[in-house]
């Protein structure tokens, strides 16, 4: 027993060390940078001058939230993530149910739909910028030809339009991620279960809603998690499209915008701890919501 | 009884066949509409690179077979070095994400480690934070070291969201590798770091290949490190450099020269993912699903 208890403090011990470079790592450019956001928020530190600052109590944060700009990208950053990820979700189910058939050629078709995903986000903001542009666009054109418009619409300029552009490219960028999670999660469904099926005569249209769907879910759930998540911090999209528009700023362009064009640390600081707070409240929710399912299902 | 009739009802074979072609058809017009969905952009901007002046506006589906736009792009000292820089600063901080990374996947994934879990969930949280969330700490941190406006900035802010995401997956990894062969060594009396380098790790080359594959990619495409905190030009990495791309005016967008730089940092990228696909699928999926 004593040997065994022995063994056990000295696995311990090994796993201290084997962790060490990790956990400073973590540390330094993690916990630390994070830990002296929160403090300068709390500051009037100005960027060019950083050791030199006052405290000023919850001023920065009263001033952000009474920055309309600010709840504009609140506003743009909810509607992208719901919209979006609502869509990849639906686009990405129903092309991993059709990937998950057999077909001729199935290996490559799999790995050439993970080609938006490798882009870098800048090149596909580009790629599309380009193919809706609204006098040489590829999509104008088309559009045009087949006598839908009368002239090209300027999908990445018009204020009304761009939010949804955005939305548009992102769907076809973060597909390809759901489609792989989802296919994942029905490949450890069990042949057996729709064989069953067939035997009792079960309609194939049943047979999604009651097998598929409810054995698929964890899957789909970790999924709309991970991507609701990166959704919510998005910042190169809509930078490259539109910079700093009011159409489509996001919290993250609104955080950096105070800290680095207008140089003020405490307003940027207190700016991305709201976006802190706002996110890690919307991820608690998320996974309150994901265990409730699993305890109930 | 007649109700049952109606939906058990028996096919001639010939209607079988039928049906079955049709949805055979289906299953393959099906296929190929998302192909064309998620590759024609990135044809349609191989096809764009390649055209020049008047040629560019023109609706023609196939190359125009004309350099230039590359051959501009290949003397542009600036893009060059942004290319390098690219490779370099994403080639060292996922080798240093994954030495640190396979270290503690050993301890988290082999070891009696109870407080394991939380330094798990840790991991976790950082690599799901916002980047904006660290920027001013950061900021002080490359301050501090003296690496502003240097490549050597990038390394260290990229390993935020290089580390977190080697350690998680190569913990899964790690995990089911067979018991057997360490317990051997133990008794032989081998020391933890021996086990680790001699028996584990050359069973781990796929998995190491693949989440190395994947860590690079996360660093080549970051933008918001490399947009803040980079000053200068001969800097800069490729994705900071081709966002920053711009013509005179609106209207004289170089498109032809942006649609070569993009396919130019595209194509290793995609050269690899064909080529290690099962993998990346394997090492994204371990991650999500499993954990």
């Amino acid at each position: 027993m004593s040997a065994a208890r022995r063994m056990e403090r000295q696995q311990r011990r090994t796993a201290w060390i084997f962790l060490l470079p990790l956990l400073l790592t973590l540390v330094a450019v993690a916990i630390w940078p994070l830990a002296r956001s929160i403090f300068f928020s709390f500051t009037d530190a100005y960027l060019d001058a950083p050791t030199d600052y006052g405290f000023v109590g919850l001023e920065n944060f009263v001033e952000v939230a009474e920055d309309p700009v600010f709840w504009g990208a609140v506003r743009n950053t909810l509607v992208f993530t719901l919209v979006s990820v609502g869509l990849e979700t639906l686009l990405g189910l129903a092309i991993a149910l059709l990937l998950h058939r057999a077909f001729l050629g199935r290996g490559i078709v799999r790995a050439a739909i993970l080609i938006p995903w490798a882009m870098p986000m800048v090149v596909s903001a580009r790629i599309w910028e380009w193919m809706l542009n609204d006098q040489f666009g590829l999509i104008n054109k088309l559009l045009v030809a087949l006598g839908l418009v009368g002239k090209g619409i300027a999908w990445t300029a018009d204020p009304s339009l761009i939010l949804g552009t955005v939305i548009f490219i992102d769907v076809w960028v973060t597909t390809p991620f759901m489609v792989l999670l989802i296919l994942a999660g029905l490949q450890l469904i069990p042949e057996e279960i729709y064989e069953a099926a067939d035997v009792s005569g079960v309609p194939h249209w049943k047979r999604f809603w009651s097998i598929t769907l409810p054995l698929a879910t964890p899957a789909i759930g970790v999924a709309i998690l991970f991507r609701t998540l990166d959704a919510l911090r998005m910042f190169d999209l809509s930078y490259v499209l539109a910079a700093n528009n009011e159409n489509t700023m996001t919290m993250s362009i609104y955080a950096r915008d105070q800290l680095i064009s207008f140089q003020d640390l405490g307003l940027g600081a207190a700016a991305s701890t709201w976006v802190f707070m706002i996110i890690g409240l919307i991820a608690i929710v998320i996974v309150g919501l994901l265990r409730l399912d699993r305890a109930t299902g | 009884m007649t109700v049952s009739v109606a939906t058990t009802r028996r096919y001639s074979n010939a209607t079988y066949r039928t049906l079955r072609r049709v949805k055979t058809a289906g299953l393959y017009a099906g296929v190929a509409a998302v192909l064309v969905y998620m590759l024609f952009p990135y044809y349609w901007a191989i096809v764009s690179s390649t055209k020049t002046g008047q040629a560019l506006y023109q609706f023609t589906l196939l190359p125009a077979l004309d350099f230039s736009n590359y051959r501009q792009l290949f003397d542009n000292p600036v893009f060059m070095g942004a290319l390098v820089n690219s490779g370099v600063v994403a080639l060292v901080s996922t080798a240093i994400s994954l030495v640190i990374g396979i270290l503690a996947a050993y301890a988290l994934g082999r070891l009696h480690f109870p407080p394991g879990r939380i330094v798990l969930i840790a991991v976790l949280m950082i690599s799901v934070f916002p980047q904006v969330v660290v920027l001013s700490g950061m900021f002080e941190v490359i301050g501090w070291l003296g690496l502003y406006n240097r490549p050597s900035a990038l390394i260290v802010s990229y390993l935020i969201l290089t580390l977190p995401f080697t350690t998680w997956i190569l913990t899964s990894f790690i995990r089911d590798l067979p018991n057997e062969l360490e317990e051997a060594a133990l008794i032989d009396g081998c020391s933890r770091l021996r086990i680790l380098t001699h028996v584990l790790l050359p069973l781990m080359g796929p998995a190491i290949a693949s989440t190395g594959l994947l860590s690079f990619i996360l660093a080549w495409n970051e933008f918001l490190f490399a947009l803040t905190f980079i000053l200068t030009d001969e800097n800069r990495t490729v994705p900071v450099a081709i966002g920053l791309l711009t013509g005179s005016s609106r209207y004289e967008y170089p498109f032809g020269q942006i649609m070569a730089a993009s396919v130019t940092v595209t194509l290793p990228l995609l050269v690899l993912v064909l080529i290690f696909q099962r993998k990346i699928v394997a090492g994204l999926t371990s991650g999500a699903v499993k954990g």
